[in-house]
C-alpha cells in the first residue's frame, strides 16, 4: 500500500501541450504512471503522443475517469488551475509551478478547506509511489519499493535522502515534496497523518528547513500521537537571519523559524534528528534495526 | 522585494492612510528648500532598507531648514551601519525630510501572511517604537490580533476591534480603525509581505499618523505589479547578488570561504550545513535552479569565484532534471574559461551521473571527485584549509 497515488491512480495532465508539462509527461508515462488525459484551454480534440486532451478538466473526468490532476500552468494561472482541477472533483492534485503569488495561494487554500481534494504543492517535485505511480518531476530510479515514507519542503534534498535510502537497501512506500512556498497544500501534519493510517509504511522521514512553524506542528502532534518511528533532518542550520534561501518560505524572520528551534521540538517528541544531510539514511537503518 | 520609507509613505498617501507632510531630497539645498516650506520643525531622516536608524544617528529632528540643511549634508553620501547592515552598513543617497508632529501616544500596526492560519494577520500593539519582537517574547498578550477572511478582506468590526482594543476614543478610535481598513486594502492590493507601521502615533486633536512605515512585497506577485517593481533601487543590494538574478540563479553571499554551486535550495543549505560540521565555513549559498545548463553553470562559477574570500568551491549535483553530464560541461568549460586556479571538488549524484564523472576524470583538468556528500564536504574544507583560508 502508500499514500495518495498509486497503480490506480489515473492522472490528467493540466498544461500538457507545454514545454514543461510535455517533457514531464513522457518521463511519467515510461515511469509507468497512467496519464488518462491532457488540458489545455483551446486545445481539446487534438493528441500529446497517444493522450487525449481537452479544454476542461471537468471532460477530462467525465471521458477518461480522470482522478489526480497534475499542474505545470505559468504561475499567474495556476491558482485557477488548482481550483478547476477539485472543482471538477479531483481527488488528488500536485501543482508543480514555482512562483504562484502568496496572496493566491492564501485565496486558494480557504477555498479547498471546504472540500474533498487534497493539494500538494505548490512549487514541489511532486509524489511518487515507487513501482507504481510517478506524479512528479523526480529521478523515478533512484527510488525502491519498501515502507519507509518521505515528507520534504525541498526538491533535490528529497532525491539526497531517497538516494541514500536506497542506496541501503530501504525502499519507501510514497515520497512527498511538499514544496517551499509559505502557504502550501497538503503540510507536514496532513501527511503524517496519512502515512499513520497507511498499514505499509513502518517509518516516516520528514525533511524541513528554517522558517515557518511547520515543522514543530509536526513535533507536537508526533509527541502526542504518533506510534511509529520518525526520522528528521532540517536544513539551514548555517542560515542567517532575515535572508530568504532560495525558496520563497526559508526564511528566519524576527528571530522565529530558526533551525535550533525546530530541531529541539523534534528531539523533545521523540524523533530521530540526523545532524548531517549525509547521515539520513543510515538514521533510518537504526532506527528500523537493520 | 524592499522599498525605502519614503516610497512607502508615498503608496500609503495614495490608500488615503496618513502620513506627515513631507518630501525626499538627495541635497542639502533640496533639503532646506523642503524644511522651509514646511514651516515647522523638521525631522531628517536618513533613507536605507535598514532599520535601526535611529540609535546609529540617521534620524534628527532640527529647528530651521538651515539646520536641515547641515543634517543633511552630514547625512548623504556616507555610509550608515545599523545592527540590520552588518559591519558595512548601506550608504545614504536620500533623506527624507518631515514635519515634526506633535505626539500624543506612540503605537504599533502590523500585517503579514500568518502561515499557520494561512490568513493575513494584523497585529496592532500599545508598545510602539519599541522592537516588537521583544514584546512578542515577553509579553505576547499585549499583541492584538485579527485575522482576515481570504475572499471577504478584513472587516470593519476587526479594525473597531483593534482600535478600541489598543484604548482609544472617540474621533481616535475611528481615525485609527479606518488608517487600518485603508491599509489592509493597499497590503493586498500591492501583494505585500509586510506592512509595519512603527510607530504609529495618535496627536491630542485626534489624528491617527504613520510617523514611520515599512513595506516588503512578495517576491512572486512582481510581475503583476508594475508600479511597484520600479521602486527597486539597486544600490541597496549586494552587486554579485543583482549579477546572479539575471542569470536566474539565486545567490547569497556569506562570510565563508568555501565556495557552493548546488542545485535546489534545500540540498544548497543542506550543503552549507555540512561545510560547517566538516569544520569549514561556507562563503554562499547558490542554487543553480531546476533547469541549468552549461551556461548557467559557468556563470555560477563566475559569481562564486568574483568573491576573492573563496579559497575552494564544492559542486554538489543531484541530478533530477538537471543532467550531471551538462553540468559537468559547464565546469569543464568554466574552468577553461576562467583559467581557474582555486580548488575543485565534484560531486554528481542522480540522472547521468557516471557520465558526467567520466567527463571530470578525462578532462585534464585537476578537479577532486568525491562519491557521498561528507566526503565531498571534507575534500573541499581540506582544499580551503591548505590554500590559506580559515
Amino acid at each position: 500500500m502508500s499514500i495518495l497515488v498509486n497503480s490506480e491512480t489515473r492522472v490528467v495532465v493540466q498544461g500538457i501541450t507545454g514545454r514543461e508539462g510535455t517533457f514531464h509527461t513522457r518521463q511519467c508515462v515510461e515511469y509507468g504512471t497512467n496519464v488518462v488525459a491532457g488540458v489545455t484551454p483551446g486545445k481539446g480534440g487534438q493528441n500529446m503522443d497517444q493522450i487525449p486532451v481537452f479544454d476542461t478538466v471537468g471532460q477530462a473526468v467525465d471521458n477518461e475517469g480522470a482522478n489526480s490532476s497534475l499542474i505545470f500552468v505559468p504561475p499567474p494561472f495556476a491558482g485557477d488551475a488548482i481550483l478547476e482541477a477539485a472543482h471538477a472533483g479531483v481527488e488528488v492534485v500536485v501543482c508543480i509551478t514555482e512562483g504562484l503569488p502568496t496572496i493566491d495561494m492564501v485565496k486558494v487554500k480557504d477555498t479547498l478547506a471546504g472540500m474533498d481534494t487534497k493539494l500538494v504543492g505548490p512549487n514541489c517535485p511532486g509524489v511518487i509511489t515507487p513501482g507504481e505511480c510517478k506524479m512528479g518531476i523526480m529521478p523515478g530510479f533512484i527510488h525502491k519499493e519498501g515502507s519507509v515514507g518521505v515528507i520534504s519542503r525541498s526538491g533535490t534534498l528529497t532525491y539526497e535522502a531517497v538516494g541514500q535510502l536506497t542506496e541501503m537497501g530501504i525502499g519507501q512506500s510514497t515520497c512527498i515534496g511538499i514544496g517551499g512556498d509559505p502557504v502550501i497544500g497538503s503540510t507536514f501534519l496532513d501527511l503524517l497523518k496519512l502515512f499513520g493510517e497507511d498499514d505499509d509504511t513502518e517509518a516516516v522521514v520528514l525533511i524541513g528547513e528554517i522558517g515557518g512553524s511547520a515543522e514543530e506542528e509536526a513535533a507536537e502532534y508526533i509527541k502526542e500521537h504518533y506510534k511509529k518511528p520518525v526520522v528528521s533532518f532540517i536544513a539551514g542550520q548555517t542560515a542567517p537571519p532575515g535572508k530568504r534561501m532560495g525558496h520563497a518560505g526559508a526564511i528566519i524572520a524576527g528571530g522565529k523559524g530558526t533551525a535550533a528551534e525546530k530541531v529541539a521540538a523534534l528531539e523533545e517528541a521523540g524523533v530521530t534528528v540526523s545532524s548531517s544531510p549525509a547521515e539520513i539514511g543510515s538514521a533510518v537503518a537504526q532506527v528500523l534495526g537493520r | 522585494m524592499k522599498v525605502h520609507e519614503y516610497q512607502a509613505k508615498e503608496l500609503l498617501k495614495q490608500y488615503g492612510v496618513p502620513v506627515p507632510e513631507g518630501g525626499v531630497a538627495t541635497t542639502s539645498e533640496a533639503a532646506a528648500t523642503i524644511a522651509e516650506s514646511i514651516g515647522t520643525k523638521v525631522v531628517v531622516k536618513a533613507q536605507i532598507h535598514a532599520g535601526g536608524r535611529g540609535k546609529a544617528g540617521g534620524v534628527k529632528l532640527v529647528d530651521t531648514p538651515a539646520e536641515a540643511a547641515e543634517v543633511a549634508d552630514s547625512l548623504l553620501g556616507k555610509t550608515l551601519v545599523t545592527y540590520q547592515t552588518g559591519p558595512g552598513g548601506s550608504v545614504v543617497n536620500q533623506v527624507l525630510v518631515e514635519g515634526a508632529v506633535a505626539i500624543a501616544s506612540e503605537l504599533y500596526l502590523g500585517m503579514v501572511i500568518d502561515r499557520a492560519t494561512e490568513r493575513v494577520v494584523v497585529m496592532a500593539c500599545t508598545e510602539g517604537g519599541v522592537e516588537i519582537e521583544t514584546v512578542a517574547a515577553e509579553t505576547p498578550e499585549k499583541i492584538l490580533k485579527e485575522f482576515a477572511d481570504p475572499n471577504m478582506g478584513l472587516m470593519p468590526y476587526q479594525a473597531r476591534n483593534l482600535a478600541f482594543g489598543l484604548g482609544l476614543k472617540d474621533k481616535t478610535a475611528s481615525a485609527a480603525a479606518s488608517f487600518i481598513l485603508k491599509l489592509y486594502r493597499l497590503f493586498v492590493d500591492k501583494d505585500c509581505s509586510i506592512a509595519e507601521i512603527n510607530p504609529l502615533i495618535t496627536t491630542e486633536d485626534g489624528a491617527v499618523i504613520a510617523l514611520d512605515a515599512k513595506l516588503n512585497f512578495d517576491d512572486n506577485a512582481l510581475y503583476r505589479q508594475e508600479a511597484v517593481t520600479e521602486l527597486r533601487d539597486l544600490g541597496e543590494e549586494e552587486p554579485l547578488e543583482i549579477e546572479a538574478s539575471k542569470h536566474g540563479l539565486s545567490y547569497i553571499k556569506l562570510d565563508g570561504n568555501v565556495g557552493c554551486m548546488v542545485n535546489g535550495a534545500g540540498l544548497a543549505m543542506a550543503t552549507m550545513d555540512i561545510i560547517k560540521l566538516a569544520g569549514g565555513e561556507p562563503a554562499n549559498f547558490l542554487d543553480v535552479g531546476g533547469g541549468a545548463k552549461e551556461e548557467s553553470v559557468t556563470n555560477a562559477f563566475k559569481i562564486i569565484l568574483a568573491d576573492e574570500s573563496v579559497k575552494a568551491v564544492l559542486v554538489n549535483i543531484f541530478g533530477g532534471i538537471v543532467r550531471c553530464d551538462i553540468v559537468a560541461q559547464g565546469v569543464i568549460n568554466a574552468a577553461k574559461a576562467l583559467d581557474l586556479k582555486t580548488p575543485v571538488v565534484v560531486r554528481l549524484e542522480g540522472t547521468n551521473a557516471d557520465e558526467g564523472m567520466r567527463l571530470i576524470d578525462e578532462s585534464g583538468l585537476k578537479f577532486e571527485t568525491a562519491k557521498g556528500l561528507k566526503s565531498a564536504a571534507e575534500k573541499a574544507v581540506a582544499a580551503a584549509t591548505a590554500a590559506g583560508g580559515e
